[in-house]
């Protein structure tokens, strides 16, 4: 993208045009051909997703509109088009109307560290991971504001409920992301790719993998943390008063947040676009990009239609006094270890360029590390699972509230 | 790139992302039927009048979470810089990074111990 950007202000200077100009719009062909990435997926991403719960649930999906159903997406948009937009007078008019733009740029804005082969990327921040947990978090804010001035019990109810739960995951999410920056020594997302060319960080911290996984699930709303939508208590939640394209806005950026979730596991825990033959054409490089990135998204979407939807109470406690504990026993466990090799010369200082033998004494020590807490952690949760049990057992039925609102 | 080319890069990022989800809208916009009624764009409530104001205090249990979370968010980009230069640190700075964490421990036990985190 640089030569790209920067050939191209070349060009426009050279014939002439104004230097300033040139280089603004040079930088604005660079955005449009980042962000074109994300915006095409989208709407493959709407028919995939749906096509993928129709057959786990046994069903058959779209298939009318095109071969396979694959023109859905578009026979959905040419509906959307033609909706009557209802703003409630009640609403607070601005903010109802900014909230699904700001939902949907903070999901595209990730794109912009994100490098999809070794020599093409958008810009390579030295701080990209901080970037993408900043600019994440603008999601949380949009759904907050879209509840809030909708001026609807319901919508607010929603609001609240997604804030505190987002808010709440972040915690374990930014505190998992620490693991590949420790490891690679460097916030920028190039060098924690180039960082696993010896071992995939999933390896070496197969837990911080497991804590992204899971807060990254319920960061989009996904079952089973997906009381932000419930249904059956909320009628939709904080979405509850939009309709047509802005209730559309909502939905394209959660369906592109969790395959930009996918694709950035992909990128710090599986290697990003290492693989075989990575190196003879970018093309091979983003294909392997696109694969292990394209399999995780589909083991979120699995996910998503197996489980049961959690209460409130039970997302909470599991949040704070199980993940967020593990994270940072994890941290201080990995980097302490990782700091003992170093003193002991059994790990490399620098992972970038370390050959898999440099890493195998450190990737044994990690794994045994673990493993030790993960069993730890399951003898702590079957402990209590027991002891739940038992008062259920000893006390007669007595149903929790219904809703925890 | 140097490094104001980096952000220039950025800023016209974050001034277009916002246009994209804008575009389809005003094009709907462009299309759309305008039919409004008084039933119609009054507050949806499954067909039920609304009582009483929307906007009202309300459930201190969210308020709690948004602090500890504030502690935890705050804290925890700090912590960034030290995971960054964790190759190159001295035994001092690996310690003082251990006694921050362990401080900020403290304070979830504390918020624990306390109930904060239980759903009440």
């Amino acid at each position: 993208m640089d030569e790209i950007c920067t050939g191209l202000c070349r060009l426009m200077v050279d014939s002439g045009a104004d230097a300033g100009l040139a280089q603004f719009v040079s930088l604005l062909v660079g955005v449009l051909l980042v962000s074109g990435v994300p915006l095409l997926t989208v709407i493959l991403l709407i028919w995939i997703e749906r096509k993928v719960a129709a057959r786990i649930q046994d069903r058959i999906g779209p298939n009318r509109v095109g071969p396979i159903g694959l023109m859905q997406t578009f026979a959905d948009l040419l509906k959307l088009l033609g909706k009557e937009d209802i703003t409630p007078t009640a609403a607070d008019r601005l903010l109802y109307n900014v909230a699904p733009l700001v939902s949907f740029a903070s999901v595209v804005l990730i794109w912009a560290v994100v490098p999809f082969t070794p020599f093409h990327y958008g810009v390579d921040l030295e701080i990209g991971v901080l970037f993408f947990v900043a600019v994440a978090s603008f999601g949380t804010l949009a759904i907050m504001v879209a509840g809030w001035a909708s001026n609807n019990k319901y919508a607010l109810l929603g609001a609240f409920r997604v804030v505190s739960l987002l808010v709440s995951y972040e915690v374990p999410l930014v505190f998992a992301l620490l693991a590949p920056v420790m490891l690679a020594g460097s916030m920028s997302m190039l060098d924690i790719v180039n960082a696993q060319s010896g071992m995939w960080f999933v390896v070496l911290s197969p837990l911080a993998f497991v804590i992204f996984y899971v807060s990254s699930q319920a960061e989009t709303g996904r079952a089973p943390f997906d009381l932000i939508e419930a249904e059956s208590e909320l009628v939709a939640g904080f979405n509850i008063e939009y309709s047509g394209m802005k209730f559309g806005m909502f939905f394209a950026a959660e369906f592109l947040h969790v395959f930009t979730n996918g694709i950035l596991m992909a990128l710090l825990f599986f290697g990003g676009w290492m693989g075989p033959l990575y190196y003879e054409s970018p093309l091979i490089a983003f294909a392997w990009l696109g694969a292990k990135g394209g399999i995780i998204y589909l083991t979120t979407l699995w996910l998503r239609n197996t489980v049961p939807r959690l209460r409130i109470d039970q997302i909470m406690a599991f949040n704070w006094k199980c993940l967020v504990p593990l994270s940072i026993a994890n941290i201080v466990l990995v980097s302490l270890a990782l700091k003992v090799l170093q003193e002991l010369d059994m790990a490399p200082r620098q992972l970038i360029g370390a050959s898999l033998v440099d890493m195998l004494p450190a990737t044994i020590v990690l794994l045994i590390i673990n493993g030790a807490l993960t069993i730890y952690l399951l003898g702590i949760l079957r402990r209590r699972g027991k002891d739940a049990r038992r008062e259920a057992q000893a006390a007669p039925v007595q149903f929790a509230r219904a809703s925890a609102d | 790139m140097n490094v104001l080319n980096e952000w220039a890069f950025i800023g016209v990022f974050a001034v277009m992302a916002p246009v994209f989800p804008a575009l389809p809208i005003v094009i709907a916009w462009l299309f759309r039927p305008r039919k409004p009624n008084v039933l119609k764009s009054s507050t949806y409530e499954c067909g039920v009048e609304t009582i009483g104001d929307t906007w009202v205090q309300f459930r201190v249990q969210y308020y709690i979470y948004g602090l500890i979370f504030l502690v935890f968010d705050v804290e925890m980009v700090f912590l960034f810089p030290w995971a960054a230069a964790y190759n190159e640190m001295s035994l001092f700075g690996f310690v003082a990074g251990f006694l921050f964490i362990f401080l900020l421990t403290d304070a979830l036990f504390y918020a624990w111990q306390k109930n904060a985190l239980d759903w009440k």
